[in-house]
């Protein structure tokens, strides 16, 4: 002990006792009451909420959804309709932005167009994100030797690049099965993509399941006598999910954009599809002449905002699920 | 005395954080404080209390939205409150330095820790080049670090954590500031390694003349270590004087409960041990007839014997990978260990980090395997049980308590759907059964029922740690091992837990196995103790004896750490 401490306090360092009045004591960690409970989910809810990008996203999202259930709302003209008369011509009553080289009403065909580039993101995503979700489950929680050969498969697959495989892929389809239809076409673009864009999830899903199952709520649910496989399925996975959504949501957008490159490379949904890719390929040879870009312009804007409101989403989803992700 | 100009005087000084667009939240409100050149003064409380804000203003390094929002702060008669960003800086590393709390995240682990103390003698303009490096070599040997040379090129991973608090320490001094804020410098390390770091602080800023300011939440270490102490609740200054004055008298409530209730302080009085003995009386009795019970009963695993748990011969090894993959080494993390725990007693394994007692526990449990040895679980080895009945029924009357209250309960599950989880895998009762069973449990570890639909996050660390408890108590149990169950926890959240657990014993005669690495609370709350060093047991003995008589070198070296311990107490 210093020997200050017997002596009298220097100045500034007497005695001092605060009134009681002033800080009243409370109960040893007392639970405070007043907050509603909120769950993990329920806080995402609410940043979310605030976050004036997921409503702008939001509103994307409604519009499309409108226009794939009733696209009679947003058109009268028949998208299957041509009139080679009207071949590029110019804007009219009931035909806001023209026609294309065919004679086809523009807006019609964006609008009618929106179905099947939606339909083959969210389909894509869903057979990926499962893929991926299961893979990387098995990897992460069994590990050895099952690891290596997820990963190491997932690892080839990687590799190739995702456009260049599904071109390979559905050239070959395109020989074997010439005549399949709409669904049977959206299918084969949505089974393509979702066979080689898996990997990413998997890595991202055996990458979180690795840091979630060796915390200690799963020793406590061993101990209470539950089996490794309600460990995973109640505990693990939930736990892992959060970042698997985020890059989900993003990757529906890659997926749109995925679905029109390979339709304006003709391989994609066949020209009898109507959709935004197919228009887009069709309206390229109009750049140079410069003649109605509209026909250009409509379908190729539909795309982009589409795939900036998935995007948008994505980020906000991701603001919202890891708070280290938010800026401050 | 001379009278000496203050080096550091904070005048009512207000602290807020801002929260939405117009809403300050305060933090701390009208703190005062003096620290005079070459003092120690020490800052005491939980947390929240405010004292690491108080100290973070000082540097101006208050996180995210902080604002100082009124009062003073001068460093030889400076405001730095008032001073402009240049100045700040020049004071920071040169005049104030600081140890920071976690010596886990504070160093950079990309670079070699030489070059990060050399930054900061470069950075303060103390040295440059050969000379720097040189210093920074002479920096580390005197914080306490042995071949410092060598160790100097190395990297963050390479050090244990009390080495990397060294490391902070000399980096904190590089510049020979007149003050250093130590803030909760050894919260994070051994109780045997925070005494050589905090005497070794203490040798070092005696010679140097540097002023102290110590932020801790215990008491005891306070007390041990400071001239002056500064006690804070909730943002304010509660009392404050010279520390042995404060200790043996303290007069603010808040204070009095601290001297009272502070582990590191109740483990000197007598009165802690009779509580204990009536505690242990009554456990006893209760444990009688559950076993008489459990005899008598076919739904129950064992025979209802009087020692409920031993170990025999317990031993892991671990494989290693090597170098190269077909390289292998082995490490022996358990060491022969053999214990048996009486029905009703509390058995408390002590350690420091790596010294196998929760490898113990683990093994127990049955989350890791056991190399060789057996456990033994009222009659029945538990490596010979067949079947998943069996299995589920020894579940059932073992259960654990982590220790980090942060991890062991499940996020995504709300209080009641974790508490309920162990009775619906067991298939106990309908689910009218199963809630008031919950209602009963939370009302046994005094939550209140209106906790059940909230989720893990929203309650603090002593609270997840009664949810934890209540848990584990859902299945009746006979056995609870606590793995560092209030390690991680404010003493006075701690003293509440520990009489918690003691009064759940009394009532349903449980047993406990108690892992700690901190003996303050093994008296509290043990009848027998077993000293674990490096996987084996160095002494085997009951409480008292292992207080009033130990045998071994290690274990008094463990016993003289415990902080406060030196201190006279008034009305032992």
């Amino acid at each position: 002990m210093p020997d200050i401490s017997s002596s009298t306090p220097l100045p500034g360092q007497e005695r001092f006792v605060a009134s009681v009045s002033d800080t009243p004591l409370r109960e040893v960690d007392a639970v405070d009451t007043s907050a509603p409970p909120e769950s993990q989910w329920k806080e995402a809810w609410k940043h979310l909420r605030s976050n004036p990008l997921f409503w702008v996203a939001s509103l994307v999202m409604v519009v499309l959804a409108v226009m794939i259930a009733v696209p009679s709302l947003f058109t009268s003209a028949d998208p299957q309709y041509a009139n080679l008369s009207d071949s590029l011509g110019p804007a009219r009553d009931g035909h806001p932005f023209g026609f294309n080289k065919q004679g086809y009403d523009v807006w019609a065909r964006t609008v009618y167009g929106a179905r099947a580039s939606v339909t083959v993101g969210l389909l894509a995503t869903l057979i990926v994100a499962l893929l991926g979700i299961i893979t990387g489950a098995v990897a992460g929680f069994f590990g050895g030797w099952l690891d290596t050969i997820v990963s190491r498969f997932s690892d080839i697959v990687f590799s190739i690049p995702l456009l260049l495989a599904c071109i390979s892929v559905i050239s070959a389809v395109n020989n074997l099965w010439p005549d399949r239809g709409y669904w049977g076409s959206i299918m084969v673009v949505v089974l393509a993509l979702g066979a080689f864009a898996w990997p990413q999830i998997t890595r991202q899903m055996r990458g979180a399941i690795l840091e979630v199952k060796n915390l200690e709520f799963v020793d406590a649910a061993t101990a209470i006598g539950a089996s490794r496989f309600t460990n995973l399925r109640r505990h693990i996975v939930p736990n892992a999910l959060a970042p698997v959504i985020v890059t989900s949501t993003i990757s529906l957008g890659v997926f749109i954009v995925s679905e029109a490159s390979l339709s304006f490379l003709g391989l994609g949904l066949p020209s009898t599809v109507v959709s935004w890719g197919n228009d887009i390929s069709q309206a390229q040879v109009l750049v140079r002449s410069g003649d109605n870009l509209d026909v250009l312009f409509v379908p190729a804007t539909a795309l982009a905002v589409t795939v900036l409101g998935f995007i948008l989403l994505g980020e906000a989803v991701r603001e919202a699920i890891d708070p280290k992700a938010r800026k401050s | 005395m001379n009278h000496q100009e203050p080096l550091l005087q904070i005048d009512d000084l207000h602290v807020g954080f801002k929260a939405g667009r117009k809403k300050i939240l305060p933090a701390v409100e009208g703190v005062n404080l003096v620290i005079y050149p070459g003092q120690t003064v020490a800052i005491v409380g939980e947390s929240g209390s405010g004292k690491s804000t108080t100290a973070h203003a000082v540097i101006d390094l208050l996180p995210g939205t902080g604002r100082v929002t009124g009062g003073r702060i001068l460093f030889e008669g400076t405001d730095i409150v008032a001073a402009d960003r240049r100045k700040i800086l020049a004071l920071r590393g040169s005049s104030i330095g600081l140890v920071p709390q976690d010596p886990m995240s504070n160093l950079n682990p990309l670079w070699r820790v030489g070059f990060q103390i050399k930054e900061a003698l470069i950075a303060n303009g103390v040295a440059h080049g050969k000379e720097a490096d040189r210093r920074v070599v002479e920096l580390l040997e005197e914080a306490g670090l042995p071949d410092a040379e060598r160790r100097a090129h190395q990297y963050p991973h390479e050090f244990s954590g009390g080495m990397r608090q060294r490391a902070l320490i000399a980096m904190g001094l590089a510049a020979r500031p007149k003050l250093l804020i130590a803030d909760e410098p050894t919260s994070a390390l051994d109780v045997t390694v925070q005494k050589q770091i905090l005497d070794h602080l203490d040798g070092l800023t005696a010679t140097l003349g540097v002023a102290v300011m110590l932020i801790t939440h215990d008491l005891g270490l306070a007390a041990e270590r400071a001239d002056h102490l500064v006690v804070m609740y909730r943002g304010r200054v509660v009392e404050s004087g010279p520390a042995l004055q404060i200790l043996q008298d303290p007069q603010h409530p808040y204070t009095q409960r601290l001297v009272s209730k502070a582990p590191s302080i109740a483990s000197q009085r007598l009165s802690s041990i009779k509580a204990r003995a009536q505690v242990k009386e009554q456990a006893v009795e209760q444990a009688a007839e559950a076993a008489a019970e459990v005899a008598g009963s076919a739904d129950q695993l064992g025979e209802g014997s009087g020692q409920i748990l031993a170990v025999e011969n317990l031993t892991k090894v671990f494989t290693l990978r090597g170098a190269r993959p077909w390289q292998k080494s082995h490490f022996t993390a358990v060491d022969q260990v053999s214990f048996g725990v009486q029905r009703g007693t509390t058995t408390a394994i002590v350690g420091e980090s790596g010294s196998g007692k929760s490898t113990v526990a683990r093994m127990i449990l049955g989350l890791l395997p056991i190399t060789e040895g057996r456990v033994i679980f009222d009659g029945v080895d538990i490596q010979q049980m067949v079947g998943n009945d069996q299995r589920l029924k020894f579940r059932r009357q073992l259960q654990p308590v982590f220790q980090n209250p942060y991890a062991s309960l499940d996020p995504l599950y709300s209080i009641y759907r974790s508490i309920e989880e162990p009775l619906r895998t067991h298939g106990v009762g309908t689910s009218k059964e199963r809630e008031t069973k919950v209602r009963d449990l939370l009302d046994k570890v005094s939550l209140p029922s209106t906790v059940m639909s909230r989720y893990p996050a929203e309650l603090s660390g002593g609270q997840r740690q009664r949810v934890a408890i209540a848990r584990a108590l859902a299945l009746d149990p006979e056995v609870v091992i606590c793995d560092e169950a209030v390690s991680a926890l404010d003493v006075l959240v701690q003293a509440q837990i520990l009489e918690l657990l003691n009064d759940l014993q009394a009532e349903l005669g449980l047993s406990y196995l108690f892992i700690t690495h901190d003996l303050a609370v093994v008296r509290q709350i043990a009848d027998n103790v077993l000293v674990m060093q490096d996987g084996r047991v160095v002494e085997q003995a009951s409480v008292s004896e292992v207080f009033d008589n130990p045998q071994q070198e290690y274990t008094r070296k463990l016993l003289d750490a415990i902080p406060g311990g030196s201190i006279p107490l008034a009305g032992v």
